[in-house]
């Protein structure tokens, strides 16, 4: 097949791009730029869309023998990232831009391109499985645990998954970057990227505060009474403790999180940790990782919250457009915005963007935090 | 095989040129040193130096060694700046066409940013010509303040040639210097230096077939220019550094061959130029040729520049299939990082964003051949459809 490797710059899609030129495939490597500063170096060594790595990925690409090219999707990624960003967090809520790259850039800008241009894939070098299932492909947890990426492809539909190519999925992180030593990839040795990659630095509220402006509140407790106060709250997150420096403290002196944001009063909630528990969780914005569970029918599943968070043992039951996940356990700071993503097992049934949370037996809040 | 129709980003080296090269690389010898091997490759140098200076209708003592045509267009350009500013602190202005490569550009735009001067982009006519009148006017707003007019011989991206001649009249009626980069014009034009009347010429070897690396800038010897690289002064104290015996031999045989062949060559690109416009043009995707264009002739645009615009489709998209499909050409604008950005000089002959985007570049060379066109004619259609697709999701 003809594939397209996306070549990030680091270790993983250098050893996938490799695996994939191994299995056979006539392979092209692409960088993606995505900043739309194309002369950015690398701050702190943590990007993965700077000119060091464009190079990093060129290098390899040369190595390999296969051709490279750079396709600039960066006013794509901007709109549908880096804004999208922006506007959730403006209406209190927490995104994911991760799953929103991989849904709308690399499965979607990069993927329509290269099928336009005659490929017949992409190949990633994501940790997650794909396994020929009974009904066509299916998208699986990696072998290795740690590096599991299959909750950021779990926005990934059908026609994607088809012409999708993960190859790093039975390895380990310290096998890839073995087999990258040998190969004798420059970037062997360099540095996993963490931190979301238009924000080098990781300063999240940092770099809201410079797009939205100072916007001091009140933050209150429970009960409704002021304990502090705070520069805007899209800079807060459900469960949040770290960054605010109450100046009273409570009265049973026991730490508290953010409970809620409300954008509409600009306050933020604190509260007791046993008060943020939440065992409800209704999701919109429907992905498929293939054929769509019953409607109507309450599927067990174990679901999972955040990119590293632990599989919570529940069920799911989707009515319309709506999907209500009950846990059989609760669970603390789940924040709108997030993905929920669904497994069978190891298999990626699919994804929901959160838009409410709840307890069990009161009803399920709505989304207050909804502008 | 592959089909090469990139020349005007470098041509292969002339193979006599290539073995003349490896010949002086075996011999030691430092230019400035006053032994038998220095004299030995002293000689080397100066021999190269008339033979280059005679090929282009300049005097030896003009010719200033560089390492190409980036050091030659900022020495020139900052180097007159700065010498002319000094000698009377009026002169800011610099006059420079807004299709220049970015080597004067830049350049310029540094001096702006950082050494108070201030520029005039002399504009262009949709087909990528300079209008004399327009520097006229510049020049006449105010002439005690110009430092500087700078205006290249061909551009690289259309191929569309300037009466830099007559710009160079307009300057001296004021006594202003005159530069042009002659990049792409030396050895593909006749270029005379004494005759062209400019003060300041750059040229580099790899686009006549000569070396990478090397290159010169002509000097008028009453000409100051205050030096970028400080040292030992080899070069008339304009320019330093241990000369590179080989890499001038190399330019100067290179630019004596081609100023040699270039009448028959001129005539035999310009009919493959034709056919693959004439071509492209049939292949009714609505392509068409950037830049003045007239079958038959190679006065006005490049013998060897076929630059096409294709509508609907990104530079970038066309390239990648057209090197899958074995041909390697460019979009004739810069890149960043790697991602093409619409030309300067398509945008400054007044084509929109989105059409600018759509171009593709084919230059013809010495090695060029009517087999090559028929390739690249061949192939067009299904890379044009492909790169319409993918313009349409993308």
């Amino acid at each position: 097949m003809r594939v397209v490797a996306a070549m990030s710059g680091g270790v993983d899609s250098a050893v996938a791009a490799a695996r994939l030129l191994d299995a056979g495939h006539e392979v092209v490597g692409v960088h993606l730029a995505l900043s739309e500063d194309a002369r950015a170096v690398r701050e702190k060594a943590r990007g993965c869309c700077t000119l060091e790595d464009s190079a990093d990925a060129r290098r390899v690409a040369d190595r390999l023998g296969i051709p490279f090219y750079v396709w600039d999707l960066s006013a794509r990624f901007r709109t549908d990232v880096v804004e999208d960003f922006v506007a959730e967090y403006a209406a209190g809520r927490t995104p994911n831009p991760c799953l929103r790259c991989n849904e709308r850039i690399k499965f979607a800008g990069l993927l329509d391109k290269a099928v336009a241009l005659g490929f017949d894939a992409v190949g990633t070098g994501h940790y997650a499985r794909i396994v020929q299932g009974p009904t066509g492909r299916e998208l699986h947890r990696a072998v290795d645990a740690d590096k599991d990426q299959s909750y950021v492809l779990g926005v990934l539909d059908a026609d994607q998954l088809a012409r999708a190519f993960f190859p790093l999925g039975d390895s380990t992180k310290a096998e890839v970057r073995e087999e990258a030593a040998d190969r004798g990839f420059a970037v062997a040795r360099k540095p996993d990227s963490h931190d979301i990659c238009f924000i080098p630095d990781g300063d999240t509220r940092g770099w809201l505060a410079g797009r939205l402006g100072e916007r001091p509140g009140d933050v209150v407790d429970e009960a409704g009474a002021v304990v502090g106060s705070h520069r805007g709250a899209y800079g807060f997150t459900v469960g949040q403790r770290k960054g605010l420096s109450l100046p009273r403290p409570a009265s049973d002196g026991r730490p508290r999180y953010v409970q809620s944001v409300d954008v509409r009063t600009n306050t933020v909630v604190v509260a007791p940790g046993e008060l943020l528990g939440v065992d409800v969780i209704t999701g919109e914005h429907l992905r498929w990782c293939g054929s769509p569970p019953p409607v109507g029918e309450s599927v067990p599943v174990s679901a999972q919250v955040r990119a590293h968070g632990e599989p919570l043992p529940g069920v799911a039951t989707v009515v319309e457009d709506v999907v209500r996940v009950t846990l059989d356990a609760a669970i603390r700071g789940v924040a709108t915005g997030q993905s929920v993503v669904l497994y069978a097992a190891t298999r990626v049934i699919g994804s929901a963007t959160i838009t409410a949370t709840g307890r069990r037996g009161s009803s399920v809040a709505g989304d207050h935090r909804r502008v | 095989m592959s089909v090469y129709l990139d020349h005007a980003a470098t041509t292969p080296v002339f193979p006599e040129v290539a073995a003349a090269m490896a010949a002086q690389r075996e011999h030691v010898g430092n230019a400035s040193s006053l032994h038998t091997a220095g004299r030995a490759a002293r000689r080397v140098v100066e021999e190269s130096r008339e033979r280059l200076a005679g090929a282009l209708g300049a005097r030896p003592s003009e010719v200033v060694f560089t390492s190409g045509g980036t050091e030659s267009d900022n020495l020139a350009v900052a180097g007159v700046f700065r010498a002319r500013r000094e000698a009377d602190p009026r002169r800011v202005r610099l006059l420079v066409s807004a299709i220049e490569h970015h080597a004067v550009l830049d350049c310029v735009q540094a001096l702006v940013d950082r050494e108070g001067a201030h520029v005039e982009w002399l504009p262009c006519d949709s087909d990528g010509v300079v209008q004399v009148e327009h520097v006229r006017a510049a020049i006449e707003r105010d002439p005690q303040s110009v430092a500087l007019v700078s205006v290249m011989w061909a551009n690289n991206e259309v191929g569309t040639v300037q009466d830099v001649a007559a710009m160079a009249a307009e300057a001296h009626a004021h006594g202003i210097p005159m530069h042009s980069d002659a990049v792409q014009a030396v050895g593909h034009l006749p270029v005379d230096f004494a005759a062209s009347d400019v003060d300041l010429l750059t040229l580099t070897g790899h686009k006549v077939g000569g070396p990478i690396g090397s290159g010169a800038l002509l000097v008028r010897r009453e000409q100051q220019v205050i030096p970028l690289v400080h040292g030992g002064g080899q070069e008339r104290q304009i320019r330093s550094g241990t000369l590179d015996t080989v890499g001038v031999l190399g330019l100067s045989l290179a630019t004596e061959l081609a100023v040699q062949r270039l009448a028959a060559e001129g005539e035999r690109l310009c009919r493959l130029r034709d056919e693959l416009i004439e071509g492209a043009v049939r292949l009714g995707y609505g392509i068409r040729p950037g830049g003045v264009w007239t079958p038959g002739d190679w006065a006005g645009r490049l013998a060897g520049n076929a630059h096409l615009l294709v509508p609907g489709c990104e530079g970038d998209s066309l390239l990648y299939l057209l090197d899958a499909a074995g041909i390697e050409c460019s979009t004739g604008s810069a890149c960043q990082a790697g991602v093409p950005q619409p030309s300067h000089v398509l945008l400054a002959m007044g084509l929109s964003d989105r059409d600018a985007r759509g171009a593709l570049r084919l230059t013809l060379g010495h090695t060029s051949d009517a087999g090559d066109v028929q390739a690249v004619l061949a192939a067009l259609p299904a890379a044009v459809e492909r790169a319409r697709r993918a313009a349409g999701v993308a």
